[in-house]
């Protein structure tokens, strides 16, 4: 059994753990995450709405109010800071009917309370005037101007690799079993690693209660709160170009469709109570159900072009808001949990706030040499011509196209691969730099990018797995 | 910026064979841009015989089918740069390509070739339901690991889809050692050519079952099994009817699909049942000087006829850099009609239309002693019976010019299916 002992233990390398251990790597605190999966942003964080949210629907005075509005300010310079892309594409909540405008009215009211800027209720011509595919039957919208798209896979990868270069530990393929409270802190114990730390952060998303109730007597349960998802192909990516919702009525809790930051046009998500907390898989009932209800804010969605679908579990705590802060009963324990929606937009935010609280307690003080820069991936597709043949000529592999839908290049995937925090499996890669995310699903370039990190990983082919360990993609060598 | 009269875009077998015959109508100057790292495109995986009948009067195999036209085209002297993605065509003919040596390119055309073959339909495209392990494959893909790669892709197989691909590597991985356990085929009728049907499946064992298809998917890492059931008429599974099969891996053969993103960026006509684009009888696209032959202009069964078809296109192409300017035109629309899909080409100009032209389609349905009958303005001009018409199987018939000797005011002939 390996032992290694930190400062501060972040249980989750999803976009809240990974955004508490880079503010964390601020302070001089030696701090490791500790992650189930081969990689970060392999729960909740990579099956999602990627949305930024204005802030309008969470209640006043809540934590998911206070952190959605203050992450959405944020995200805007972290995205400099950091290299990830985002964009404010503007958010619009659908009005179907006069008798729900005093719901709409509520809605706006909300967002003034909660401190969302900018917000205004338009009509429903001007609604069609900014998206013509939207219904008919549409009589008025709530326009929310700092609503947000963004890459969840960049900006959590991105948060992590940050977070890796100020250094920070992370350890993958572990999964926390037990822990126990020690004099001077807490022992995390998993199948073949214990580790020893005065601090821990519980950002174990559908697991937060889980790890919570290992330390502690005031109980926590959340509930798996699935939601299917298709995405479409990139011909449809200009059917709307902000984010659409409806409001939550009669129909219950509407079904989006958005633009993705990448071109894709997304719908989803159904929301459906479970207990496995692994429960992943797609049914024909709620793919069917994005379907219908897309279709209701959205006229002619040219559902012929889904290329995936896929679904994600977002953590519901009981008492339906997040549950952020020290543990009354467990001193030097710090929850983020109950991390739902608007989890990625408040990440920011929330690793701010409990990396201080932490960093306060542990009387940390902050490091000299940090640096808060990270450079993203190169982007040839975005270079002008020029740009990108100087690129070629200094560095050849930029000029072999490996993903043809997506036209990723080799040396994208080799950068992928090297990088702080490098991807080990194709899923890996796919979500530092879309090879496979277009609308072949990886049929061309499954093989060749398969060759390619086995190379630059002295792997064998054989042992290249998809995503976890277990998820090989071959069953026999040569 | 270089200038090249002819540039083929995707050296499979419909670029090499356009390249051949536009060489062989005198055009010393062209070039074919190849994405692979070797000419014959997907044939160098189709390691199975059964290629060649029609064109050679022999089986080959696909490898040795595209050898045989790499050498007509290194006889021809021919160049081609491999390892060569287009990104962009213009409607200028201007090309935009990429390759490590000469870094970002463009080439102007005085025509254009379009060869890129096209690709398959992948699980999202169905929208199955379930989890996403490893272990689902489109055929093609899993194809290409075992027979370039070398690799073992499953143990315990199911098969999605009747499509060619798909009854191969039914055949092929069960000769690798694996258990094929059944092809499940959404539609009452196999997509396949009836010989993979008899010499894949029924040779070997394996069951094919038709008005099937997949409604669950299982398996956290890998594939651990998944759920077959029977579809009604409407193609929507019926409740009660599932039927459970463990399995490592799941082989999707559920359509190809013309690969036009190249096409629609010059921005000409596309027709939407073949999913390429709208050509007249010389192949030429809606954007003159802009050919299209093999399956980027419609899904082939055969490779004998993608052969053909390019080798039409590559004469035509020649004409065109040689000629400049055509005649006066005299159009007339082809329409498909009573089970034929579509027809290629879709439009035929009988003044300048060759001595004969041969036009491909498929049918909608399997049709026993049906006439395929084609009609000028109303009129049956000829008929002829077929015992069985099945989608799978690509159709033509063959327009003679003089058959238009006396139709000076001609607008459309009609293709279609006829009960007695």
């Amino acid at each position: 059994m390996k032992e290694k002992s930190f400062d501060v233990v972040v249980i989750g390398g999803g976009v809240t753990g990974c955004a508490i251990a880079r503010e964390l790597s601020r302070y001089n605190l030696n701090t490791c995450v500790v992650e189930r999966e081969e990689d970060v942003c392999s729960g909740t964080s990579k099956a999602n709405s990627a949305i930024v949210h204005a802030g309008h629907d969470a209640a006043p005075g809540s934590l998911k109010a206070k952190f959605n509005v203050e992450g959405n300010r944020m995200m805007g310079d972290l995205a400099e800071e950091l290299d990830f892309e985002f964009k404010r594409n503007g958010s619009l909540v659908l009005c179907f009917a006069e008798e729900d405008r005093p719901a709409l009215e509520e809605l706006y009211q909300k967002g003034v309370k909660n401190g969302v800027p900018e917000l205004k209720i338009i009509t429903g011509d001007e609604v069609r005037a900014m998206e013509p595919n939207v219904s008919d039957k549409v009589v008025a919208a709530l326009y929310a101007p700092t609503g947000g798209i963004v890459c969840p896979f960049g900006l959590t990868i991105a948060l992590a690799e940050n977070a890796c270069d100020n250094g920070v530990e992370f350890i993958f393929n572990t999964e926390i079993k037990n822990i126990k409270k020690t004099q001077c802190g807490y022992e995390l114990e998993a199948d073949e690693m214990l580790l020893k730390a005065p601090y821990v952060v519980n950002a174990a998303g559908v697991y937060a209660d889980v790890i919570h109730n290992m330390v502690s007597e005031k109980k926590l349960h959340i509930t798996p709160r699935k939601g299917d998802y298709c995405l479409l192909d990139k011909e449809a990516g200009n059917h709307v170009s902000h984010t659409i919702f409806q409001l939550p009525g009669k129909l219950g809790k509407g079904i989006l469709v958005t633009p993705t930051i990448h071109g894709n046009l997304l719908t989803g998500p159904t929301a459906k109570d479970i207990e496995d907390k692994e429960a992943t898989a797609t049914t024909a009932r709620e793919l069917a159900e994005i379907t219908e209800k897309a279709s209701i804010s959205v006229k002619d969605i040219p559902f012929r072009l889904v290329i995936t679908s896929f679904c994600g579990l977002r953590a519901h705590e009981d008492g339906d808001d997040f549950v952020i802060g020290e543990a009354e009963d467990a001193p030097g324990f710090f929850d983020a949990a109950g991390i739902e929606s608007p989890g990625l937009t408040s990440a920011p935010a929330i690793g701010v706030y409990v990396a201080d609280l932490v960093a306060e307690k542990a009387g940390a003080g902050k490091k000299e040499n940090w640096n808060g820069k990270r450079k993203g991936f190169i982007r040839p597709e975005k270079m002008t011509r020029e740009e990108r043949a100087a690129l070629i000529k200094e560095h050849p592999e930029y000029g072999t196209i490996i993903c043809r839908c997506e036209g990723v290049s080799e040396g994208e995937i080799v950068d992928a691969i090297n990088r702080t925090l490098g991807a080990v499996s194709l899923d890996g890669i796919k979500r530092r730099v879309r090879q496979g995310m277009g609308r072949c699903q990886a049929g061309f370039c499954t093989p060749r990018t398969m060759e390619i990190l086995a190379r630059e990983r002295n792997m064998k082919m054989e042992d290249i797995c998809k995503n976890a360990p277990g998820s090989n993609m071959l069953t026999g060598q040569k | 910026m270089s200038n090249h009269d002819i540039v083929i875009i995707g050296g499979g077998p419909a670029g090499l064979a356009a390249a051949v015959a536009a060489r062989k109508a005198g055009i010393q100057d062209i070039l074919i841009l190849e994405r692979d790292s070797c000419l014959g495109g997907i044939l160098n995986q189709c390691i199975h015989n059964g290629f060649g009948l029609h064109t050679f009067k022999e089986e080959l195999t696909g490898p040795e089918y595209a050898a045989r036209y790499i050498k007509m085209a290194e006889e021809e002297k021919i160049p081609y740069k491999l390892n060569t993605m287009v990104i962009d065509i213009n409607r200028d003919k201007e090309i935009t390509a990429i390759n490590r040596e000469d870094g970002l390119i463009v080439i102007k055309a005085k025509a254009i070739i379009l060869a890129m073959g096209c690709r398959e339909r992948p699980r999202g495209a169905l929208n199955i339901p379930g989890y996403r392990p490893a272990g689902i494959y489109s055929a093609g893909t899993a194809q290409r690991l075992m027979n370039i790669e070398g690799y073992s892709v499953g143990k315990e197989v199911v098969i999605l889809g009747s499509g060619d691909i798909g009854l191969i590597m039914a055949r092929r991985m069960t000769l690798e050692g694996a258990k094929v356990k059944v092809v499940a085929e959404l539609m009452p009728y196999s997509g396949g050519l009836k010989r993979n049907i008899v010499q894949c499946l029924d040779d070997y064992g394996i069951p094919l079952k038709l008005s099937h298809t997949v409604v669950n998917i299982e398996g956290k890492e890998r594939v651990t099994g998944i759920t077959l059931a029977e579809v009604g008429p409407d193609r929507k599974p019926i409740p009660g009817t599932e039927e459970h099969y463990s399995c490592d891996t799941l082989l999707l053969s559920v359509g190809l699909i013309p690969e036009n993103e190249l096409t629609k960026s010059i921005g000409v006509s596309m027709s939407r049942v073949t999913s390429g684009p709208e050509v007249n009888d010389q192949l030429e696209t809606s954007a003159e000087g802009v050919f299209a032959c093999g399956n980027v202009l419609h899904v082939h069964d055969l490779v004998d006829y993608v052969s053909e078809e390019a080798a039409l296109a590559g004469t035509n192409a020649a004409a065109y850099v040689k000629a400049g300017e055509k005649k006066e035109g005299h159009v007339v629309a082809l329409k498909a009609e009573n089970g034929v899909r579509y027809t290629v080409p879709q439009t035929l100009d009988i003044n300048n239309m060759q001595e004969k032209v041969t036009v491909r389609f498929r049918v909608a349905d399997v049709y026993k002693d049906r006439y395929i009958s084609v009609y000028y303005d109303g009129v049956q001009v000829s008929k002829r019976k077929k015992k069985v018409l099945a989608p799978g199987e690509m159709e033509q018939v063959v327009l003679k010019k003089d058959s238009f000797a006396g139709c000076p005011e001609l607008k459309n002939i009609v293709i279609c299916t006829e009960v007695e």
